[in-house]
């Protein structure tokens, strides 16, 4: 049997009937990392002793007669912007291509306190700004399904390493749709929680009023099983929320009888590809079927989230980025002639080009006489983009949409043309401007045989209502099966 | 809108970036497409709009005044490119 | 032309938490380089920051002890600019919604009163230390302050001249210290301020063009700045010159200051509202209980002092003009002195060993009960006010020893023994038959002379009333 192509939920069940050993699922996947790594490349680093090490403390509980519950046992993947203590944490960058953090992502510290068997540091954009993972200093990451297109981004290799079997789950972290567009485009399920839900100590800020950490996975039980062991307030983390701790998985009935079900239709217009949205359009058919009451709608201010998002983002990210300047941790530039030059050298030689450009559009849009005109009207657009969603969320549960207008495309097409790649992000970027739950599933194939993904987007702290919708459309439909062939 | 040269050489001086001179003509295409695609939020009116700067509205997340220890100084600065008598090390500060 | 002064001040004290203002590594000064400090502090990347509530609750106190307005709503703001001593390259301050605002604090001045406008006071965090080597091409960097809890106070341009400033200093200080949210050692940084100063032709009603002046380390190296920099502004002027907008920075040492920026060159500190912390909502109640917890103030006390125990104003605003002698004065009351003696002993004794020795009241080694200690001694005559004189410098010498101790063990205990007194008396006018004779004569001053000849044959130690009585009673027979 190919143990690496099991969900974590049949990994843990076989793994508590004895019917194989964490260490030998742990070292199948490894196998299977290096059988394929050099087509996908949706690492930076495997940390194979450390992983057979915690196999190995989940094998002895099994010898100790107890059973595994959640994640425990099971090879996962961090996204590489989360702190791991004594483990390389580069966020893709050539700035931190050599720092070791001496401390635990809050995240990573639930993950190894459920069991969870870190095999490395997954590949993305370099500081997660980046629809595509191309914007990594070490490498590009490939779509399993077609390894000439990309798997989308930031979370590319999160994303690509489940699809390809690589880990059966990953964390991803999203800013704008920077684990659900990878998961859509790699044909795998990712979901971007409330705002506040998961702590962000510990992950590397890119826009602290944005990013939230969200599980990558296989199916929705296992993105519910991972979302229940990463949850719960902080007390490191100011805006983490006090929301009482659940079992996810309690939300998958399967039953989504009476379900209003938004179809807003700002989501399904120009741009946005005939096969994504007819696919989107078929799902919500088959919930009509399932029981949902399905209904266009409007939210009209979607179309400013994006020029807003990518004020906000690039506003913020360009403060969290000015500590990388040489001085403490990372990459220094190897001559300089003064202080301001060895900050200036380090941060030219350090950053890459796509984060330069962010940083020089926060900087700008902060920037005396610039303020009020970009980055405080910005703030006031989110303002009406949150109230279009409360107003939208007190006649339907749950909204469904496409994630990415259109199914992953080929490597390098879109590197010249930095706006192209950010109008990606169009159908995402409105649930992290108003700190909404996301999933993002796969729902179909375009004519290439790519994966296509649908979003259901939640009210806050609506996790259990779209995972419960997602999970009935997933039991329903095989699109969950699907594999790439590599 | 369109962003002069000047400007990109100024925000570039306060980001601490050097930008060679092609850096900066694409800087100057690239953030003047950006900047045309932000200026279409000029269409919305806002007047009277209250801003949101966080996702979710909360306040006094305070913590108590305890004081614990402090890390331990060799781990704190394992990760500096240079290191002087337990300290971090920089060029000469002219002031 | 006569020149009027107008001036600014920008005021930063350290808070005396337990913790630093976003994590909880110890508030300490000193300590060997990078030993206070966490991932939190030394800005590694993913860290965030949590606000300490003392905090907030120090700035509220702070500015009801200002007469300030206290806001319902405030936020934490990001400054960005790139220096080595600030490690996320941003320090957490408040930019348009400051905890406290709107306030005043009246300063005395010889024959008038200054009301000083506190325009805002904000809270933030402190940078950390650069210390540069004389010798090599390095500058090392501690973060030990990094993210210690600052207040700031900013002043509307109210004061007049340098010696309006110093008092106002002194008088903020002292609040400060009053209400306990700082230790305000100016020598360890803990207060510390900029000033901004311009003049005008007298009676302009228009401001003239200011300078800033940092890297003040004193109140008087901050009086010396004031001076020089008035000088140099009325000399530009005098000379048909403009002054321009910049900053300066004051070296005390050459007693000069020199151009640092000026105003084109201004840094951009692109402010934003701190994504990672949370509103500040400050509700009545919150600010009531902060209320209930202020000490008696200095106006307060001092007009208490001058009732209640009927202190001169010049004694009250003395004692109360310094928070530890306050306390000494407090404290020898609650321990049975009356309020003439111990206010007597503070303005002159106490205050001239503590000046010879350059001792900050709350540095004297010893408090109030000792005082007290002190005075009884003489109400029970044990001591002569001469002796507890000499007393008082060994309890300044001998913090560990009370003054009945210093007492027994100089055996400086007070003769009283009238058989031994009269035994001397005796002795001394036998010996001195030019002044017995003098006095005979009706030079009444003779007297002066016999005493301080019996008093030196007794080491000092003899009581005074007695040796009096004595020799009056021998002359006169």
């Amino acid at each position: 049997m190919e143990l690496y192509k099991l969900t974590a939920h049949e990994a843990v069940q076989m793994m508590n009937n004895r019917e194989f050993s964490s260490k030998e699922l742990t070292q199948s996947v490894l196998a299977r990392i290096s059988a394929v790594e050099d087509k996908v490349g949706a690492y930076i680093s495997v940390t194979e002793d450390e992983a057979l090490a915690v196999a190995q403390s989940a094998d002895e509980k099994i010898a100790r007669g107890e059973k595994l519950a959640g994640i425990e046992g099971v090879p996962i993947a961090i996204k590489d912007n989360m702190c791991t203590k004594n483990m390389l944490t580069t966020c893709a960058s050539k700035m931190l291509s050599n720092f070791v953090p001496p401390y635990d992502a809050t995240a990573v510290l639930k993950v190894k306190k459920g069991g969870g068997v870190i095999v490395g540091k997954a590949n993305m954009d370099e500081f997660a700004m980046g629809s595509t993972t191309e914007h990594s200093y070490f490498k590009k990451t490939a779509n399993p399904y077609d390894t000439t297109r990309v798997p989308g981004g930031s979370s590319g290799g999160s994303a690509a390493a489940v699809a390809a079997d690589e880990a059966i789950l990953a964390l991803g972290s999203d800013t704008g749709g920077s684990i659900r567009q990878p998961a859509a485009l790699c044909g795998v399920v990712g979901m971007k929680p409330t705002y506040g839900l998961v702590s962000r100590y510990g992950l590397v800020a890119f826009a602290s009023s944005l990013d939230q950490i969200g599980p990558v996975a296989k199916d929705v039980r296992d993105c519910a099983q991972l979302l229940n062991t990463i949850v719960g307030h902080d007390d490191k983390d100011s805006t983490s929320l006090l929301y009482p701790e659940r079992d996810y998985t309690g939300a998958l009935t399967g039953d989504i009888r009476g379900l209003k079900l938004g179809l807003p239709k700002e989501y399904f217009g120009e741009g946005v590809d005939k096969a994504v949205s007819e696919a989107v359009k078929r799902a919500a058919a088959k919930y009509e079927q399932l029981g949902a009451c399905v209904e266009e709608c409007s939210l009209e201010k979607t179309q400013y989230a994006l020029a807003a998002y990518y004020i906000i983002s690039s506003a913020e990210a360009s403060s969290n980025l000015a500590r990388y300047d040489g001085i403490k941790y990372g990459y220094r530039a190897e001559r300089f002639d003064n202080l301001i030059d060895l900050y200036t050298k380090t941060r030219s030689e350090g950053f890459g080009d796509e984060v330069k450009r962010r940083i020089m559009i926060g900087t700008y849009a902060l920037s005396s006489g610039y303020y009020d005109a970009y980055y405080k009207k910005a703030l006031e657009v989110r303002t009406l983009v949150k109230r279009d969603f409360d107003a939208a969320f007190e006649k339907y549960d749950a909204l469904l949409t496409p994630v990415s207008p259109t199914a992953a495309w080929q490597i390098g097409s879109m590197e010249q043309d930095p706006m192209r790649m950010y109008m990606a992000d169009v159908c995402t970027v409105s649930l992290n401007i108003a700190g909404l739950p996301g999933i993002a599933l796969p729902c179909g194939q375009d004519a290439d045989k790519m994966p296509i993904g649908m979003q259901l987007i939640g009210k806050a702290f609506g996790e259990e209502t779209i995972l419960r919708a997602a999970y009935a459309f997933e039991q329903e439909t095989d699109f969950c099966k699907m594999r790439p062939a590599l | 809108m369109k962003i002069t040269n000047d400007e990109i050489k100024h925000v570039a001086r306060l980001a601490r970036l050097y930008l060679s001179d092609e850096e900066e003509k694409r800087m100057e295409k690239d953030l003047g497409a950006i900047l045309t695609f932000m200026d279409k939020l000029n269409n919305l009116d806002t007047a009277g709009v209250p801003q949101t700067a966080h996702a979710v509205e909360t306040s006094n997340v305070l913590r108590e005044d305890v004081a614990a220890p402090s890390f331990d100084r060799e781990e704190l600065l394992k990760n500096a490119p240079t290191v002087e008598d337990g300290c971090y090390s920089v060029p000469k500060v002219v002031e | 032309m006569n020149y009027e002064t107008v001036i600014g001040l920008e005021v930063h004290s350290e808070l005396a938490t337990a913790s630093k203002a976003f994590c909880s590594c110890e508030n300490k000064f000193g300590g060997e380089p990078n030993t206070h400090c966490c991932p939190v502090c030394s800005g590694m990347p993913g860290v965030l920051p949590v606000l300490n509530k003392k905090v907030v609750e120090f700035c509220i106190k702070a500015g009801l002890a200002t007469n300030c307005s206290i806001t319902r709503y405030g936020k934490q703001d990001r400054k960005n600019y790139f220096y080595p001593d600030l490690p996320k390259a941003y320090q957490i301050s408040q930019y348009d919604l400051p905890i406290c605002h709107s306030g005043y604090i009246d300063i005395k001045m010889d024959g008038y009163t200054r009301r000083v406008r506190i325009t805002r006071i904000h809270i933030e965090e402190d940078a950390g230390k650069l210390v540069h080597s004389e010798f090599g091409s390095s500058t090392l960097v501690d973060y030990n302050r990094c993210g210690v809890p600052l207040i700031e106070i900013v002043t509307e341009p109210d004061i007049r001249s340098s010696a309006e400033a110093y008092v106002f200093l002194e008088t903020l200080r002292n609040i400060l210290m009053y209400i306990e949210v700082s230790d305000c050692k100016m020598q360890e940084g803990s207060l510390r301020c900029d000033v901004n100063l311009s003049v005008r032709p007298e009676g302009s009603a228009e401001y003239g063009t200011r300078c800033e002046m940092k890297n003040v380390n004193s109140f008087s190296a901050a009086v010396r700045a004031m001076d020089y920099e008035r000088v140099r502004q009325i000399e530009l002027l005098s000379s048909g010159e403009e002054v321009s907008q910049e900053t300066r920075r004051w070296d005390d040492e050459k007693g000069m200051s020199a151009l640092m920026r000026t105003k084109e060159d201004a840094q951009d500190y692109r402010y934003f509202p701190d994504p990672d912390l949370c509103a500040i909502v400050i509700d009545d109640e919150w600010v009531e209980s902060i209320r209930s917890t202020l000490p008696e103030l200095p106006e307060q006390k001092k007009e208490r002092y001058m009732g209640e125990l009927s202190l001169s104003e010049y004694d009250a605003e003395f004692i109360c003009a310094k928070k530890a002698l306050a306390a000494l004065f407090d404290d020898a009351r609650a321990a049975g002195a009356s309020a003439k003696a111990a206010a007597n002993w503070i303005m002159s004794d106490i205050s001239k060993i503590l000046n010879d020795s350059e001792t900050e009241p709350e540095d004297s080694p010893f408090g109030g009960k000792e005082l007290a200690e002190l005075i009884s001694l003489i109400d029970k005559g044990t001591i002569s006010g001469s002796i507890a004189k000499k007393v008082l410098k060994k309890m300044f010498d001998n913090p560990q020893k009370s003054p009945a101790q210093i007492v027994e063990e100089s055996g400086m205990v007070q003769i009283s023994d009238e058989g031994a007194i009269r035994e001397i008396v005796l002795k001394v006018l036998n010996d001195n038959p030019k002044s017995v004779e003098d006095y005979k004569n009706g030079k009444k001053a003779a007297m002066g002379f016999l005493v301080g000849q019996t008093m030196r044959a007794l080491r000092g130690q003899g009581n005074p009333q007695l040796i009096n009585k004595l020799l009056s009673e021998e002359l006169d027979k």
